[in-house]
């Protein structure tokens, strides 16, 4: 049981909720109210969401070999799109095609500077990570564009099913997308590409399109994501949309199980990891940890679960308890 | 009795790679460890240089019983140990290399950090030993294989001079090359140390070794002073039978009469590429393997990725059954049935983490795209037959490819490509790194996809293996086409062609049409 790939992300997201239900009672209880459920586990959800969806995408690129360090500043060109869109056309459908065609091209930016100018991943998003929010910027003429539009709501705070519309959304996409790397060789593709690029490209796997696409589904992530935050406040701040996203995005495939040396992914890991991290945010504010010392209580925790998760820390951990008891063993078996 | 194993068995989850293996290795001499793959050859240095624990068994080191519990403690007890895929940083000096984690200090009154002017110079003087001349502050990826070899020797014998043991150092060498590499090897040995050496080259065995210990799976077959066991008698204590004499008559070849009227697969007209290859001319018809010899560096390789659309020729005309090509990518070569195993197996050729399945139908799938999966049970039915097919030896096909031994490796990039059912399949040094019994397993499958129809081309170093199989040899000279030989030439004609000089032999040039 303990080999097998996603205990050691859901131990600790387990734990997570079992520390915030021990400080307060109150954490696990869901009730329906206004029509939909209502609850702590139920606000993670819908918080979990756009970071999820970014994410997913970032799990595919890192895949193949690749980083997405532009997705937060990606997440704000798409908020600020949509928003420019709806208070201008008052269309949600334009809205929502706007946001997710810049945010599309985007990503193929990142992809086409990656692939055929043969730009370092991180390098090559770096670029769009310092411009984007000066794109955004321009987009928003600087100002922060606050949203009227009802139907707009409806991404980032209504709810289907009882449930939160963007957790459902999310869970959609993953699981759609799932299908599509199970139902069709991409999956082996995109392992192929991560584990011996060179060796793929010789067996014929085409990987320049391939991870093209990637990054331009990556960016499209992003702007789902985009879309939600910028429904849920009921604005587009280009400034604030998604800041470091990238790296919680980063830190949830890592969480995860996914090698970022390219090969081994998960996304069921990934999900587990985006639902970690916003945990980890509620337990922050559940156990009213001063905003002073919020970023650093998060690192400490994030350290913590980084520790659990790391194998060679509980081989290590293993010897250390095995040691006194077994004197003749000192290696440990491999 | 320098080092000396007793009783090592070893099991990889229950199977049994070593089974009570005696070894003993004495100071001053060469020591050929001789066997197929999976024989167990490699298991037993890695039990010897503890890269695997020592499950059971004793080693002992001048008398002293010893545990090495990894590579380094073996270093540190006298046993160096130099493989087959060089494990060296590329990016570093070939100075830096060698002395990698141990590098000289300076005195902190003088500021401290690394001496680079000792390292340099101790550099020098131990490759100078060694008679290898390279600028030590050369970048080592950008030194030939061959000097990556001799710093990895250089490194190995700089931090531990009592064993030396070296697997498989020639594969990648030309003859020039083995022949400095075992003048150093003999040097060594004249000043007491004592070396293992692992290699798949017959002559080369009898060329350097004193004693020849042989394995065959898993098991000690005997240990032989290397003058009273002839070749013959060493490939029979290997293969486990006398009648695997390591010989095909030329009957055995491809018929090329009833090929010669049918339209080539493949038709080059002077395609080349700057800075690549000049002017190649190739035809290859169905049912035919054309040999392509020359030596390291001489273009052979080059050939391959321009036929395969690795690298894009920027003149000429190639024609691939009967349609005018131009490939940017190895895809579209696949698309148009034609099939590559590379020669650098490790970088260019498998896929370690994936199953041995999936590197066996990669190619297959990449070939039917993106929307098209193969079947569950199309997979299995299409791996399980071309892994008996080539015989490839694995506990089961769902582990990752990256555990096989470099020959069935090697079979399984054969086994990618014959998925694709090409008509032309184009094999770069396929035999290297692989046993006397495993080369002939492959050369017979080359025969027989011939007589299938088939059209080969055959790049090896070894002139010997060509003649074999060739219907026809072309031989590369300094990256342009030197000439055509009938497959029944003998091997001196060959050579003379391969090492005429250029200037020298202007017949020859002009016979490249092939």
């Amino acid at each position: 049981m303990f080999a097998l790939p996603l205990f050691w992300p859901c131990l600790t997201l387990a734990l997570l909720v079992m520390l915030n239900a021990v400080v307060n009672p109150a954490f696990l209880a869901i009730a329906w109210r206004d029509g939909h459920l209502y609850g702590n586990l139920i606000d993670i959800l819908n918080r979990a969401a756009p970071l999820a969806l970014v994410a997913a995408g970032m799990t595919l690129v890192i895949a193949a070999r690749g980083l997405d360090i532009s997705v937060g500043a990606v997440v704000a060109i798409a908020a600020a799109t949509g928003a420019l869109c709806v208070s201008s056309t008052g269309s949600l459908g334009l809205a929502i095609a706007s946001a997710l065609g810049a945010a599309l091209l985007c990503g193929l930016w990142n992809g086409l500077l990656v692939v055929a100018v043969g730009m370092q991943p991180i390098i090559a998003t770096l670029i769009l990570m310092v411009a984007g929010r000066g794109i955004a910027q321009l987009i928003t003429n600087g100002q922060i564009i606050t949203i009227y539009y009802a139907p707009y709501d409806f991404i980032g705070n209504g709810f289907l099913l009882g449930l939160p519309f963007a957790a459902v959304l999310a869970v959609a996409v993953i699981v759609l997308l799932h299908a599509l790397l199970t139902a069709t060789p991409l999956g082996l593709f995109i392992r192929a590409i991560g584990i011996n690029p060179l060796a793929a490209r010789i067996a014929g796997v085409r990987a320049r399109p391939i991870t093209l696409c990637l990054y331009g589904f990556c960016g499209l992530m992003a702007g789902l994501a985009g879309l939600i935050i910028s429904s849920n406040v009921k604005s587009a701040d280009a400034n604030n949309a998604g800041t470091l996203l990238e790296l919680d995005a980063i830190l949830a495939v890592t969480l995860g199980g996914t090698a970022l040396t390219g090969g081994r992914f998960s996304l069921a890991g990934t999900a587990i990891g985006a639902l970690i991290i916003q945990t980890l945010t509620s337990t922050i504010y559940s156990l009213g940890v001063p905003p002073e010392v919020n970023l650093v209580f998060k690192a400490a925790l994030i350290f913590v679960v980084m520790l659990l998760q790391s194998a060679e820390f509980r081989a290590s951990m293993r010897a250390l308890a095995m040691r006194p008891a077994d004197p003749e063993k000192g290696i440990p078996p491999a | 009795m320098l080092l000396q194993a007793r009783g090592i068995v070893h099991a990889y989850a229950g199977k049994r790679a070593l089974d009570g293996v005696d070894f003993t290795l004495r100071a001053g001499e060469v020591h050929a460890l001789m066997g197929q793959n999976g024989a167990g050859k490699s298991t037993l240095i890695k039990v010897l240089t503890g890269a695997a624990p020592l499950q059971t068994g004793r080693i002992s080191l001048a008398g002293q019983s010893i545990r090495p519990a990894s590579t380094q403690d073996a270093q540190q007890l006298g046993i160096s140990t130099v493989y087959q895929e060089v494990n060296l940083c590329g990016n570093l000096s070939v100075a830096e290399n060698i002395f990698a984690g141990r590098q000289p200090l300076r005195r902190w009154t003088r500021g401290g950090g690394i001496d680079w002017r000792t390292l340099n110079e101790r550099a020098k003087t131990l490759l100078a030993d060694l008679d290898v001349e390279v600028d030590v502050k050369r970048e080592l990826g950008s030194c030939s294989v061959a000097i990556q070899q001799m710093v990895a020797i250089a490194r190995a014998i700089d931090i531990s001079a009592r064993v030396l043991i070296l697997d498989e150092p020639t594969s990648s060498l030309d003859s020039d090359e083995v022949e400095q590499l075992f003048s150093a090897i003999r040097r060594l040995r004249d000043s007491g140390m004592a070396i293992l050496f692992v290699t798949h080259f017959l002559d080369q065995v009898y060329a350097v070794s004193d004693r020849i210990t042989v394995l065959r799976n898993g098991q000690l077959v005997g240990e032989y002073p290397a003058k009273e066991l002839d070749h013959a008698a060493l490939v029979a204590a290997m293969v486990g039978r006398t009648t695997a004499h390591a010989t095909t008559t030329s009957s055995n070849k491809p018929a090329t009469s009833d090929t010669w009227n049918q339209t080539p697969v493949v038709q080059t007209r002077d395609v080349a590429r700057r800075g690549s290859v000049a002017a190649v001319n190739l035809e290859i018809r169905p049912g035919e393997i054309l040999g392509l010899a020359g030596l390291l560096g001489s273009g052979r390789t080059e050939v391959a990725r321009l036929l395969f659309g690795l690298d894009r020729a920027d003149a000429g005309e190639m024609r691939v059954n009967d349609h005018t090509v131009s490939f940017g990518d190895p895809a579209q070569a696949i698309a148009h049935h034609l099939a590559f195993c590379p020669e650098e197996r490790k970088t260019e050729g498998v896929v370690e983490d994936l199953s041995i399945r999936e590197n066996i139908v990669l190619t297959l799938q990449a070939r039917m795209g993106l929307w098209r999966k193969l079947g569950r049970a199309e997979c299995l039915e299409i791996t399980d037959t071309l892994a008996r097919q080539l015989d490839i030896r694995a506990a089961n096909l769902d582990i990752p490819i990256g555990q096989l031994s470099g020959g069935n490796q090697q079979k399984c990039l054969i086994a990618r490509a014959l998925a694709t059912r090409p008509r032309l399949l184009i094999l770069d040094e396929p035999t290297r790194g692989i046993d006397v019994a495993g080369k002939q397993e492959i050369m017979n499958q080359l025969v027989q996809l011939a007589s299938q129809g088939m059209a080969l081309l055959f790049i090896s170093a070894e002139v010997e293996e060509l003649l074999r199989v060739s219907t026809r040899i072309v031989v590369m000279r300094d990256r342009r086409q030197a000439g055509s030989l009938p497959g029944d030439c003998s091997e001196d004609e060959v050579y003379a062609l391969i090492a005429a000089p250029a200037h020298a032999a202007p017949d020859a040039n002009k016979a490249g049409a092939a």
